[in-house]
């Protein structure tokens, strides 16, 4: 029995029950489309959750402050309440540790803000002239704070769009207008562009006004709440981080690492964090898509079974004119396999739509990888294999005369 | 040319019960020879058909097929045994569904692993022998008559030409009109090819067409006689 003789044999066998075979494979449509368009989800995820990480501002290795932590007590304290960094250890940082770009050292607060008779509570922003490059932040209308706003302590201020819009209105110009925060009247002078209000703390509800200021007139002290680094390059970051602790160690005149006024933060990490969570979602949607290939698979295995019993006959007579087990066999496999393979196919098809669709319609950013069609492939070949398996040794094995003789 | 010799066959019945269908039969057929083997059910008849069709083997004794011995193979071997040599025509014809008549006529020949081009070729010349009309042949099987059927199924059976044609009850099916035609075709491929027929069946009627009758009963042979055979007007066929 040659390929193209089992060939057509599987094609009339199909098509003789054209319904039945096609729900039997819609079994493993559903499961292989469901493979194919969960993982392309959780892989889209992934890669959303990294670029709003990103947006943050690339390559970021961030200080903020803590509470010095003795032997025997411990001062709880919030993070933000710790003053132990100044505006002088960011330009020791950026004196002095190799592969640093840019250094912004930022002191942020809530206030309440008002402007011509609205108020809205946002995040009050003190930063220097890096801060637009360190965090991605660009401008909109007007301009950024400069260095003499800084060494005037200037109250100008630039606000991000969602604040505008809460303050101003929707698209409002707001250059030139004067807001209040806390009390004290600050010149608007400048509005960002929209960052999309994704991420871990939105970016475009906040007021920006130069960090003098912020010290003298808002906190009333010389403190700073973090320190933003940006590195040269992915690869240099633990090395940084470990350049700043040291020396933010020396400046702070703490021998023991452990007993550290302040904590480093590297964006890689979290990042890896993040992979690894969105990982263990994308495995766990996929075996839960896997499951239904799964069904699908038995599904294939009863019809395999249904055809068998209802072929004896058929298969008895197969055998009294000379076919081996052999023959048999891969008849009957191929039926099996045949059925799944053309399920794939349906199936990676169906899925890539779903995943297409996912993205058209703006949900999520979803990337359908070759790997996971390689293995959608594979796994629907397998189960044929080893669904059809059972059903074809069970035909090979039938006795011919017993078979010839089936009612 | 076959030789049967003591051939025994042993069933078992439940746990303990033993059922002796073949009691120690022996005989030989030789090439060109039209044979009936004739008896009630019951009579062993069918085991015997089974083990002359290489479908079973015997319990003991040995059986010969053109000299080799076939009575120990394996399943396999048997397989191997019945595509080269046997062609098998059952009482309910046994034809794939959905299937025309040319396929069916060549399916032997896929296990056979014989080449496109000469299936169609060999199959069409046994479709010929067998008296089918050439319209017929891109026929699904269930588009024909029972007597077309029969008769596509004595195709299949001679397709590849084996030493042997068993006759499993090949009339039961049919009217007797039908019947005699049938068995017309098998006398005509004997005279005229010279093929050797087994035909099993219980009816006296249907073992005279044949040119000797082995007569089978409770597991022995009790009558081994060659007889004048009643012959079907060629005409008719």
């Amino acid at each position: 029995m040659n390929f193209k003789d089992i060939l057509h044999e599987t094609y009339s066998a199909l098509s003789a029950n054209k319904v039945r075979s096609g729900l039997t494979m819609l079994g493993i449509v559903i499961g292989i489309s469901s493979v194919i368009a969960m993982v392309s989800i959780g892989n889209g995820a992934q890669g959303s959750i990294k670029s709003s990480i990103q947006s943050a501002g690339s390559n970021l290795v961030t200080v903020t402050p803590g509470a010095q932590q003795g032997q025997g007590f411990q001062v709880s304290t919030g993070r933000g309440a710790a003053r132990t960094l100044k505006p002088a250890d960011a330009e020791a940082i950026a004196g002095e540790v190799a592969s640093v770009k840019a250094v912004s050292a930022e002191l942020t607060s809530r206030y309440q803000v008002a402007a011509r008779g609205t108020n809205t509570n946002t995040s009050i922003v003190g930063v220097t002239t890096a801060y637009p490059d360190v965090r991605n932040v660009v401008i909109d209308e007007g301009s950024w704070i400069t260095d003499q706003n800084l060494r005037n302590l200037s109250k100008v201020a630039v606000l991000g769009p969602t604040a505008r819009n809460d303050l101003f209105g929707e698209g409002a110009s707001a250059t030139g207008q004067t807001i209040r925060i806390n009390n004290v009247q600050f010149k608007v002078i400048g509005v960002t562009v929209s960052k999309g209000g994704t991420g871990f703390n939105n970016q475009d509800d906040m007021i920006f006004i130069p960090l003098t200021s912020a010290q003298k007139f808002l906190a009333g002290d010389t403190y700073v709440s973090s320190i933003s680094v940006q590195v040269v390059d992915a690869d240099s970051m633990k090395q940084v981080q470990q350049d700043i602790t040291d020396l933010l160690l020396a400046r702070h005149k703490i021998s023991d690492p452990a007993l550290a006024d302040f904590s480093t933060f590297n964006q890689a990490d979290l990042t890896a964090a993040i992979s690894t969570v969105t990982q263990t979602f994308t495995i766990l949607l996929g075996s839960v898509a896997g499951i239904s290939l799964l069904v699908g698979g038995i599904g294939i295995m009863n019809m395999m079974l249904t055809t068998v019993t209802e072929r004896t006959r058929e298969i008895g007579l197969r055998k009294a004119v000379g076919a081996k087990r052999r023959d048999i066999n891969r008849q009957f496999l191929a039926e099996a396999v045949a059925l799944t393979f053309l399920g794939g196919v349906v199936g990676v098809i169906l899925g890539w739509l779903i995943s297409y669709g996912v993205t058209y319609f703006g949900i999520l950013e979803t990337q359908v990888t070759l790997s996971s069609v390689l293995l959608a492939f594979g796994v629907s070949a397998a189960i044929g294999i080893a669904f059809g398996y059972y059903p074809a040794r069970r035909a090979a094995g039938l006795n011919p005369i017993d078979a010839l003789r089936y009612e | 040319m076959i030789e049967v010799k003591n051939v025994k066959k042993t069933y078992k019945v439940g746990e303990t019960e033993k059922l002796d269908a073949l009691k120690g039969v022996s005989f030989t057929i030789e090439d060109g020879e039209f044979v009936a083997i004739m008896g009630p059910s019951g009579s062993g008849k069918s085991t015997l058909m089974h083990i002359l069709g290489c479908l079973d083997i015997p319990t003991s004794g040995k059986y010969f097929l053109d000299g080799k011995d076939v009575s120990s193979l394996s399943d396999d071997e048997l397989a191997d045994i019945r595509k080269g040599k046997i062609g098998f025509v059952f009482q309910s014809f046994n034809l794939l569904p959905r299937t025309t008549v040319l396929r069916n006529t060549m399916l032997p020949l896929v296990y056979a692993g014989i080449d496109g081009k000469k299936r169609k070729e060999k199959a069409v010349a046994a479709l010929k022998a067998a008296g089918l009309d050439e319209l017929h042949f891109s026929h699904l099987s269930n588009q024909l008559s029972g007597g077309q059927i029969q008769r596509v199924a004595i195709s299949r059976a001679l397709v590849n030409y084996p030493s042997l044609i068993l006759a499993d009850e090949p009339t039961g099916n049919l009217d007797t009109k039908t019947g005699e035609i049938v068995l017309g075709t098998f006398q005509k491929l004997n005279e005229e090819q010279g093929r050797t027929i087994i035909l099993i069946t219980h009816e006296h009627d249907v073992a005279e067409h044949a040119k000797r009758t082995i007569s089978i009963r409770d597991g022995l042979i009790v009558e081994d006689k060659k007889h004048v055979q009643r012959k079907i007007s060629h005409q008719n066929i």
